[in-house]
This record gives structure tokens, C-alpha cells and sequence, in this order.
């Protein structure tokens, strides 16, 4: 029989929290691994550091408006992120944002499922402390309902890959992807720990 | 009196200048002129009228959104008597006949088309009609005084002709050397208005812009230039150029290399293709932060004389309180929406030319220059225009020279479009100006002494292949603080210039001089009137008295704009006045700033413009300015590294956008005064009265353009 | 070749699928309402509808619209008589006119999606689309006049 449980307890305590989980029939193996809430907040501040990049926060902003560039400034035609999260009647993230990067320097970026979170579901980078952001990561009420296993496979998410592949002329992540899923998987693997700040 | 001569005397005594035939030539009506079928009865270049009772109006200037196209046929429709709906509206091209009444050339600019056409405009339709009526009368034996117009008929006793009718015995008549125009009363358009005539084109595709010309056969050029001005190509690669599917020729020109294609995307990828060697000259040393630095210095010295009353330093002594000032105004390219391009067909002793143009006979002769042609073997077709703002108004002809040097060097018929990087790339920008200014306030704090010096390239310099060399002051630079109605009341001034020379090319922009010496002036006297604890409204009305229309553009946006409302929390309002090309606009604009952000919320605007013959037009090129006019503010700026511009598209060369446009109220004085333009008399006072409402919000004066450069904080 | 319908048309094009569609549309089509203004999605003037999303034609590959539905201005209305048409022309929007097949393209959209569109969702809608002339207040107008236009039409 397969089947999949998993059990999420969600203790919150002075300075950090700690996810406990287990689960069959998994490749990650993270059940297995100790809890270490020193090595997980040390992965979850690398972590942060790419979250916090313009690839990844520019569609994470704490308004409705997503943000543009190195300097995440607001998108100069103030698209509204719209219920779905895919922008609003002439203005909807794929009237411009093709499946591909357009080429040349300051084309729209592409990526066929390009999109903010949606309307109930914000997951708000822009602004957050990386305690506040790894908590709201890890809470399926504020993360798109994921559960860990859903999040360990947004690593790998193509909107998510796509801030390895921006297109010319957009600063990338201040890390390799494969450092971020590391960093990514440890820090959900040892506990998932937020930092005290 | 034969044909030919006829139509000729009827230009010359309708309108006073000479008619040429090329106008007849151009409306396909040479065939017609010498024969005895005529079934056109032309008066004058600016009217005809068929036998099948079509009205034909020509237009000598062009319509680039200004609404001239609607303005210039009301002028006739109210002479002529007829329903200007009728009428079918036409560009005149390239003639002569066309040009302009004060400048000479023809040319679409200066805010001058409604104004300066309305006696030409007003009595081609006098002419005819007085003509019309004199058939009728003839035919039906009824006396000229008894007879009369109503809307395309000629009411003879109890006959009824159809202007159609009476055209071909109208078209025999001499024309009287002076005809009767209609009183004011009689008037159903003028001072009325009327719906656009091209709206309904511009709402379903059919409006032929430049860049829609098309057939059989023409193709298109893209061309590579050189990344700094004054650069050359040393060398080129155009192999894998060829190669790229669609590309046909590759050939070199003066101003580059062109890469002709089936398309434009062919011919772009061919572009991208192209592999050049640039020789860049001396433009390489153009770096704006250094630019600022030697202007700065020379316009803290005092320049050539432009204005000058009293004793200036001996008023220094006496003032209470003296203040500084410097302003920094960068380059600006006029970006309309239509980038600039050009069609040109060549076939043995002919040209044909295609392109939204501002002015066509500089860019017939420009034409006809290079290729060796007369003038009149270059056939000009003028398309709508989209967007102008100056920039279509070249007097150097680039961008209709760079198209026939490819048609000429391919012997193709070629569409030369450039994209809007190469647009905002072309140079004949707004120049780049500082000011200094020292005023000397006495106990009440009004000016008594005003030393003011410019610094700034000479646009008439650049303009000298058609208006002839510029004169040691040029007065595009400084108008606006020359003849400024504050510094008529300060008895001691002083206004200098400093003409500099650069590499980049100028060129007037929309509203000119006034883009930068109202922010001056309107802003200083707001600074002025806030020292003396005054209401700059109040101050303002205490400096105008000897100008009324100033005064009555003031009171009027004051009062219908409610200048002492209570404002909202957060928002601030300021206000400036400026007169230009014959018009005197004052604005209120209410801001808020908000995390240094500023956005205008609502424009009060008045302006003075003696008649205005389509108010509702007016209105609407308020509004247009007034937009402009924040762009301009908000966001305008090009500058250079090493000789190259920075800008390239809208993302680095920000235009306001819906989210950002304010609500605006225009009003418009009732006045007898003489008839000034409106199409650019709303940017000058609209970027001052934003800044000054600015630092009602944040305390904070902005001395230099654009406004986001400038950190604002809200005030505490 | 690529099959598409543009304005109800079934039409074959002989084109490189990287060519983007506002080139095919004018260049091989000759439809020339839809207007060229900055090659990179920050002016909205090629503004098309891809089954009926008011896409920017200058970056959409014409493989993207390979067995769509295109729209542009010329198929709006087939008398000039969209609410919209008719409201731009009452109201005096038009200036140049450059930008208004892509306005209006944009527009269509929000009044098809909102028959009741507030301040600020015109905003919301049309602040992808630059007016150079700065008809955004009489475009403003006109987008509630227009929705006045269609809620009139519906009653009768």
C-alpha cells in the first residue's frame, strides 16, 4: 500500500520554529535526518538571500503591483495582480510575458506560467524579516496549501527555474540553483527552523 | 483671361501669394486647368468645388493631433455655407501656395495654423461663394444682392442651384480682388466648434499614417547609425546580413549602412546582422556630468546681452535680501508615438515621397537636392501624422534625406522606418540649459533687481538651412525671460546668453523656449511670494497689472479652479503662468507626495487666447499639454557617456501613463483680444505650477529636471 | 505555413514562426490599424486580441497565434459601431490617433470583462498603453460613455 502521511506539528517557541514530519515512499529521505536548527536557520538565511533577490521578490511584492528590475522598482504600468494572480482585463501577465524570454535588453521575461501568487494566497516577500518569511513559508494556510512535499518540489518549479534563465541584461540569483534546492532541502530537512529575527 | 490665369490671380488676390501650378498638379487637376470641360471649379489652392457638388478642402498645414484638420474647413464651411461634414478634407502636399503667411516657408508650427489661416482660410470660401452667387444670379436674372446662400445651395427667387450646378460658370468668373466676408452672427462653426472631422478614422484603422504607406513592390529599410553623433562608418560586414531570409540589399549612406528587406522584421534582423566599424570623431568627448559642469560656470558669468534696464549692481547694494538660483534642464527627445519614417519612390525624372512631415517644401528641396531634381519633380504626400511636437518639423530634413539617399543608392522603392531606439537616438533634441539667476528683493519683498544668464545650444543655428544664419541672440533660447511681464516691473534687470555649440543636434520642442524659462521664472516668483509671506496667487495679480491677460487667465483658473479650496489631506497645490505663441495659460495643479513619490491628482487650467474658433479644441490641446507637460517633469531626460545617449525605449524614457494622468478642467476667458495658438501653450506653466505645489508638500524647491531625480520628502 | 484566423478569416501565412505577429499582420497581411510604437511591450499601440486577450503583438511569436482567434482593429466592429468607436468618436478622443487601435483594443477588453468599470479600474486596464498627446482624460470619458453606450444597448 502506498500511502503518504504526513504530520505537520507546528510548535512555535521563543525564537524558532520546528516542523516535524514523516513519510514513506519518498526519494527525500529527510525523515531520516536530524533536526538541527542551527544548520537549518543557517540554510534558510541563504535561502532568504535568493528569495529576497529581484528574481524572485519582484513577483512576491507586498502591494498588488508587481515589482521590475535589479531595483525593484514598481512595474511602470501598474499591473494589478488580478484573483488569479495572472493581472487583470487588458492587462494580464501574458498579454506581454511570453512563454519564452523575449530576446534583447529590457523585452518582457517569459515563462508559459508566468504569475504573481493570487489574490488569496499573496506570500508576500517584499518586506519580510527571513523569520517572518520562513514562517509563512512553511504554513500551509499562507502558502498555497503546500505541504512539505509540495514544497520541496517548488525548487523545481519552471517559474522558479526560470530566475537561473532571466534573460539578458537581469542580474541572477546570488547563488547557483543547485546551491539554493541544497540550501532549499536542508533547511526544510533539519526542521525547517525560522531565524530569531 | 485663360485657365492657367485664372487660377493663379484668384490665389494671388484671395490669398495673397502667388499660386504655383504644382498644387494643381499634385491634385491631378493640370489635365483639367486647359481644358474646356473643366469640371472643377478651383478659386484658390485651398478650395474646389465639382460638378458633382464634392467640396474639397486643401490644407496648407498638417495635422498631427492638433486638430486642424477639423479647425481650417470650419474657417471655410462658415464662408462657403455649407455643412462641414460635407467637405472632404485634404493635406495640400508641398506647394508654394502653402506656405506659411508670417514665416514664409511652409511649416506647421509655432501654435500658428488657426490664427495665421484664418483670413486666407476664411476668405477662400468668401471668394467662391461670392462667385457661386454671381452665376446664379446670372442664370436666373436675378439681381447678385437678392440672391443668397443656404448650406450648398444658391437661392435665386424661386431656382435653387446646387453649388455643383453653378460650378463650372463660377470657375469662367473673374475673381474680385476683394470679397465680402460673413458677419460674426452668421457664424455656425466658428467660436462654436465642431466634432474632430478624423475621429472616426482614427477608431477603426482606416487613418493612413507614414508608416502604413503600402504597394506593390516597396520595401523596407532599417538602417544602423552611428552610436555618436558626428560618427562615421569606417568599414562594414553586411555578409550575414544578406543572408538573413527577406533581406535584399544591403547599401551604405551618409548617415550609415541601410539593410533593405521584404519587411521590416526581415530588414531588423538584418540589421542585427550588420557587422560596422564606426569612426566616432569628436563626439566621444560629450559626457553629461561634465556638460553641466562648463555650463554651470558659463552661466554664473554674465552672457550677451539680451534685455537690460536700471543699474543692476548698484541695485544689489540697495536690496534687503538677495537670492540664488541655478537650474539644470537636460536634452529631451519628442518621442512621438509614430517613430519617424519615410517612403520614397524614384522613377527617372520623378520622385514620389511619403511621410509625416511638418514641413514639406524643406523636405521637397531637401529631396530634390540630392537628387539632382527641380523642386517641382518631387511629388510630396503627406499621411496623418503621428504626433509631432517638433520633431517632424526638421529644418536639416534627416530623416526624408536618409530615405531617398537608400532609394537613390538601391534604385529601389523603399519605406525607411526607424524603430523607436533609433528615434530617440536621431538627436534634434529639447537642448540641455542652465540658468543662473540673482534677485534683489527690497523690505516688502518684491524684486527690485534681477540678473539672469542662460547657457544653452542655439536651436535657429541648427535651423539655418532654412530660416538663414541666427541672429547673435537667438530668441528661441530665451523667450519667455526675455519679454517676461515680471521683469517689466523690476526696474533694474539684466538677461545675458551664453550660446553654446555641441555635437548633438536641436531642434524646437513643443512649446520651446517656454519648456524651460517659465519653470524659471514660475518658480523663482513663487519663491519670491512664499519669502514675503504672500499668497502666490496675490503676489502674482500685484506683478500683472499692466498685463490684463495675464490678470485674466489668473483670475479666471482662480476662481473656476477655487484656488483657495481646502484641500484633501496630503495634498498640496501650486500654481504658475505663462504666455506663449500669443496666449497667456495659468495653471493650478494639485499634488500629493507620498514615500517620494509625487502624483498629480487634478489640473486647473485658464487660458487667454482671444477667439477661440473650436473651443472644445482648445480644450483638448489644454489637456494634451498639460500631459506633456508632466511627462516632461515627471521623467524627461537623455544623457550621454562617452558621446552615447543612455535612453533607448520608454522603459528609460518614461511618458505619463493612464494611472498617472489628472483629472483636468479647462476654462477659457471670453475675450475680445487678438487670437494666439493653443497647441503648445500648456506645457510652460504646467511643470512650474507641479513643482511649486510639490514644495507646498515637502518644503523642498527642485532647481533641476526631472522631478524624479529630485529626493522628496514628505514634511514633517 | 501557419494557419490562423484573423477577424474570422482562415488565413495561411508564409512566415518564420519567430516572426512576430504585429509583422505578419502588417507586413504580410496588410492590416495596417495596428500600429508599431516601441517593439517591446511598454507602449500597447500593436495591441491585438489572441482569443480575445489583448495581447502585445510586437513580442508575440506568430507561432504563439498558430490555430488562434486574432482581433485586431480592423475586426472590432465591422461598422465602426463598437460602443467604444462610437464614444471615442463623440467625445473628441482621438488626437494624432496613433495610439487608438491599440486603446481601444485595450478598452474593448476591460468593457467586455467589467460592463462597469470605476476610475480605477481604467486605470487598472489601460495604463499599458502610452498616449503621446495625452488623451487619457477624453479616453477616460469615453470608456464610461462607451459602458453607458452598452448598458443602454442591452435594455433595448
Amino acid at each position: 500500500m502506498k500511502k503518504l502521511i504526513i504530520t505537520m506539528i507546528v510548535l512555535f517557541m521563543s525564537s524558532a520554529v520546528i516542523l516535524s514530519f514523516k513519510e514513506e515512499n519518498s526519494t527525500f529521505n529527510y525523515a531520516a535526518l536530524p533536526k538541527d536548527s542551527v544548520a537549518s536557520v543557517a540554510a534558510f538565511k541563504q535561502v532568504y538571500t535568493v528569495l529576497m533577490s529581484a528574481r524572485c521578490m519582484n513577483c512576491h511584492p507586498s502591494g498588488n503591483i508587481p515589482l521590475q528590475g535589479d531595483d525593484n522598482h514598481l512595474h511602470t504600468m501598474f499591473p494589478k495582480r488580478g484573483v488569479d494572480g495572472k493581472g487583470v482585463y487588458a492587462m494580464k501577465c501574458a498579454n506581454c510575458h511570453q512563454p519564452t524570454n523575449t530576446p534583447g535588453l529590457h523585452t518582457p521575461p517569459g515563462n508559459p506560467n508566468w504569475h504573481l501568487p493570487p489574490a488569496d494566497m499573496k506570500m508576500v516577500f517584499q518586506g519580510r524579516t527571513p523569520r517572518q518569511l520562513a514562517k509563512q513559508i512553511i504554513d500551509p494556510k499562507q502558502n498555497g496549501h503546500k505541504d512539505m512535499q509540495k514544497l520541496i518540489a517548488h525548487a523545481d518549479d519552471g517559474l522558479v527555474l526560470w530566475a537561473w534563465k532571466p534573460g539578458e541584461g537581469r542580474k541572477l540569483p546570488p547563488m547557483s540553483h543547485a546551491a539554493f534546492k541544497k540550501a532549499w532541502l536542508t533547511w526544510l530537512k533539519t526542521g525547517a527552523y525560522a531565524p530569531a529575527k | 483671361m485663360n485657365r492657367r490665369n485664372f487660377i493663379q490671380s484668384g490665389a494671388l488676390l484671395s490669398g495673397g501669394l502667388l499660386i504655383s501650378f504644382t498644387i494643381l498638379k499634385a491634385n491631378k487637376l493640370a489635365a483639367l486647368a486647359d481644358t474646356a470641360d473643366l469640371n472643377v471649379f478651383a478659386p484658390n489652392a485651398f478650395l474646389n468645388i465639382g460638378t458633382d457638388n464634392s467640396i474639397s478642402v486643401y490644407l496648407s498645414h498638417v495635422e498631427m493631433g492638433q486638430g486642424i484638420w477639423t479647425t481650417l474647413p470650419m474657417l471655410i464651411a462658415d464662408e462657403l455655407d455649407v455643412d462641414l461634414k460635407k467637405i472632404n478634407i485634404k493635406h495640400g502636399g508641398a506647394d508654394k501656395a502653402f506656405n506659411h503667411v508670417i514665416y514664409g516657408a511652409q511649416i506647421t508650427g509655432g501654435s500658428s495654423t488657426t490664427w495665421s489661416e484664418f483670413d486666407r482660410y476664411r476668405n477662400a470660401g468668401a471668394t467662391a461663394r461670392t462667385l457661386l452667387l454671381q452665376t446664379a444670379a446670372t442664370r436666373s436674372g436675378i439681381a447678385v444682392e437678392s440672391c443668397k446662400t443656404e448650406d450648398g445651395f444658391v437661392i435665386a427667387g424661386s431656382k435653387r442651384y446646387t453649388y455643383g450646378e453653378l460650378a463650372n460658370d463660377a470657375a469662367k468668373l473673374p475673381v474680385p480682388a476683394k470679397v465680402p466676408l460673413r458677419s460674426p452672427a452668421d457664424w455656425k462653426y466658428i467660436g462654436k466648434g465642431s466634432k474632430r472631422m478624423d475621429a472616426r478614422v482614427k477608431t477603426d484603422g482606416t487613418a493612413k499614417f507614414g508608416l502604413d504607406i503600402q504597394f506593390p513592390g516597396l520595401l523596407t529599410a532599417v538602417v544602423a547609425h552611428a552610436p555618436v553623433f558626428g560618427g562615421k562608418v569606417k568599414s562594414f560586414d553586411a555578409g550575414k546580413a544578406k543572408a538573413v531570409p527577406g533581406v535584399r540589399e544591403v547599401v551604405q549612406i551618409p548617415t550609415g549602412v541601410a539593410v533593405i528587406a521584404d519587411h521590416f522584421w526581415a530588414a531588423q534582423q538584418g540589421r542585427k546582422a550588420l557587422q560596422i566599424t564606426w569612426a566616432h570623431g569628436a563626439g566621444v568627448q560629450l559626457n553629461t556630468g561634465i556638460q553641466t559642469a562648463a555650463y554651470r560656470k558659463l552661466a554664473a558669468s554674465d552672457g550677451l546681452l539680451v534685455q537690460e534696464k536700471g543699474d543692476v549692481k548698484a541695485a544689489f547694494t540697495k536690496a534687503v535680501k538677495t537670492i540664488s538660483a541655478e537650474y539644470v534642464f537636460p536634452y529631451l527627445a519628442h518621442a512621438p508615438m509614430e517613430p519617424l519614417n519615410c517612403t520614397v519612390k524614384i522613377e527617372n525624372d520623378s520622385c514620389e515621397i511619403w511621410t509625416g512631415t511638418q514641413l514639406p517644401g524643406g523636405e521637397q528641396a531637401a529631396a530634390a537636392k540630392i537628387l539632382g531634381f527641380k523642386p517641382e519633380q518631387v511629388k510630396v504626400n503627406i499621411p496623418f501624422l503621428g504626433g509631432g511636437f517638433g520633431r517632424r518639423a526638421t529644418p536639416a530634413c534627416d530623416f526624408v534625406s536618409e530615405a531617398v539617399h537608400i532609394a537613390k543608392a538601391s534604385g529601389r522603392p523603399v519605406k525607411m522606418v526607424w524603430t523607436r531606439e533609433d528615434d530617440m537616438k536621431s538627436g534634434f533634441y529639447r537642448p540641455f540649459y542652465v540658468h543662473n539667476v540673482k534677485i534683489g528683493v527690497d523690505k516688502d519683498g518684491l524684486p527690485i533687481v534681477w540678473n539672469h544668464n542662460i547657457a544653452g545650444q542655439s536651436i535657429m543655428a541648427d535651423a539655418a538651412v532654412l530660416f538663414g544664419p541666427p541672429p547673435a541672440i537667438d530668441d528661441t533660447t530665451v523667450e519667455g525671460v526675455k519679454g517676461s511681464p515680471y521683469l517689466d516691473e523690476i526696474p533694474n534687470h539684466f538677461v545675458g546668453l551664453h550660446t553654446t555649440k555641441e555635437v548633438v543636434p536641436v531642434l524646437w520642442y513643443r512649446s520651446v523656449g517656454g519648456t524651460h524659462t517659465a519653470f524659471v521664472m514660475e518658480t523663482l516668483i513663487d519663491q519670491l511670494a512664499h519669502d514675503a509671506g504672500i499668497d502666490p496667487v496675490e503676489y502674482r495679480r500685484g506683478l500683472f497689472k499692466n498685463h490684463s491677460r495675464h490678470l485674466a487667465a489668473l483670475n479666471l483658473v482662480a476662481e473656476k479652479g477655487n484656488w483657495n479650496r481646502t484641500l484633501a489631506p496630503g495634498r498640496f497645490k501650486g500654481i504658475a503662468v505663462h504666455e506663449a505663441f500669443g496666449s497667456v495659460v495659468a495653471i493650478i495643479a494639485e499634488v500629493s507626495v507620498e514615500k517620494g513619490v509625487t502624483k498629480v491628482h487634478q489640473v486647473d487650467c485658464a487660458i487667454e487666447c482671444g477667439l477661440a474658433v473650436n473651443p472644445d479644441g482648445v480644450k483638448a490641446q489644454m489637456e494634451s499639454g498639460i500631459i506633456f507637460s508632466i511627462s516632461m517633469a515627471m521623467y524627461g531626460e537623455l544623457t550621454f557617456v562617452n558621446g552615447e545617449l543612455q535612453q533607448n525605449n520608454f522603459y528609460d524614457y518614461r511618458i505619463t501613463r493612464m494611472y498617472e494622468a489628472p483629472r483636468i478642467n479647462v476654462y477659457i476667458v471670453d475675450s475680445k483680444e487678438k487670437m494666439g495658438g493653443a497647441g503648445e501653450c500648456a506645457v510652460p506653466p504646467t511643470a512650474p505650477a507641479v513643482t511649486n505645489a510639490i514644495f507646498a508638500a515637502t518644503g523642498k524647491r527642485i532647481y533641476n529636471l526631472p522631478i524624479v531625480n529630485n529626493r522628496l520628502e514628505k514634511q514633517a | 505555413m501557419i494557419a490562423i484566423t484573423i477577424n474570422g478569416k482562415q488565413l495561411e501565412v508564409a512566415a518564420d514562426p519567430d516572426m512576430p505577429l504585429l509583422w505578419v499582420i502588417r507586413d504580410l497581411l496588410g492590416l495596417t490599424g495596428t500600429k508599431f510604437g516601441c517593439g517591446v511591450a511598454q507602449c500597447g499601440a500593436c495591441t491585438v486580441h489572441l482569443n480575445g486577450e489583448a495581447v502585445r503583438s510586437c513580442v508575440t511569436k506568430v507561432s504563439r497565434a498558430a490555430g488562434q482567434q486574432v482581433t485586431t482593429i480592423e475586426g472590432l466592429s465591422k461598422l465602426n459601431d463598437h460602443a467604444l468607436q462610437i464614444a471615442w468618436a463623440e467625445l473628441d478622443v482621438p488626437q494624432c490617433g496613433y495610439c487608438q487601435s491599440g486603446q481601444l483594443m485595450s478598452a474593448a477588453v476591460l468593457l467586455r470583462e467589467n460592463p462597469n468599470p470605476t476610475d480605477q479600474d481604467i486605470d487598472d486596464a489601460m495604463s499599458g498603453n502610452i498616449c503621446r498627446c495625452g488623451t487619457y482624460p477624453r479616453i477616460r470619458l469615453a470608456i464610461h460613455k462607451a459602458a453607458e453606450l452598452q448598458r443602454e444597448g442591452a435594455k433595448s
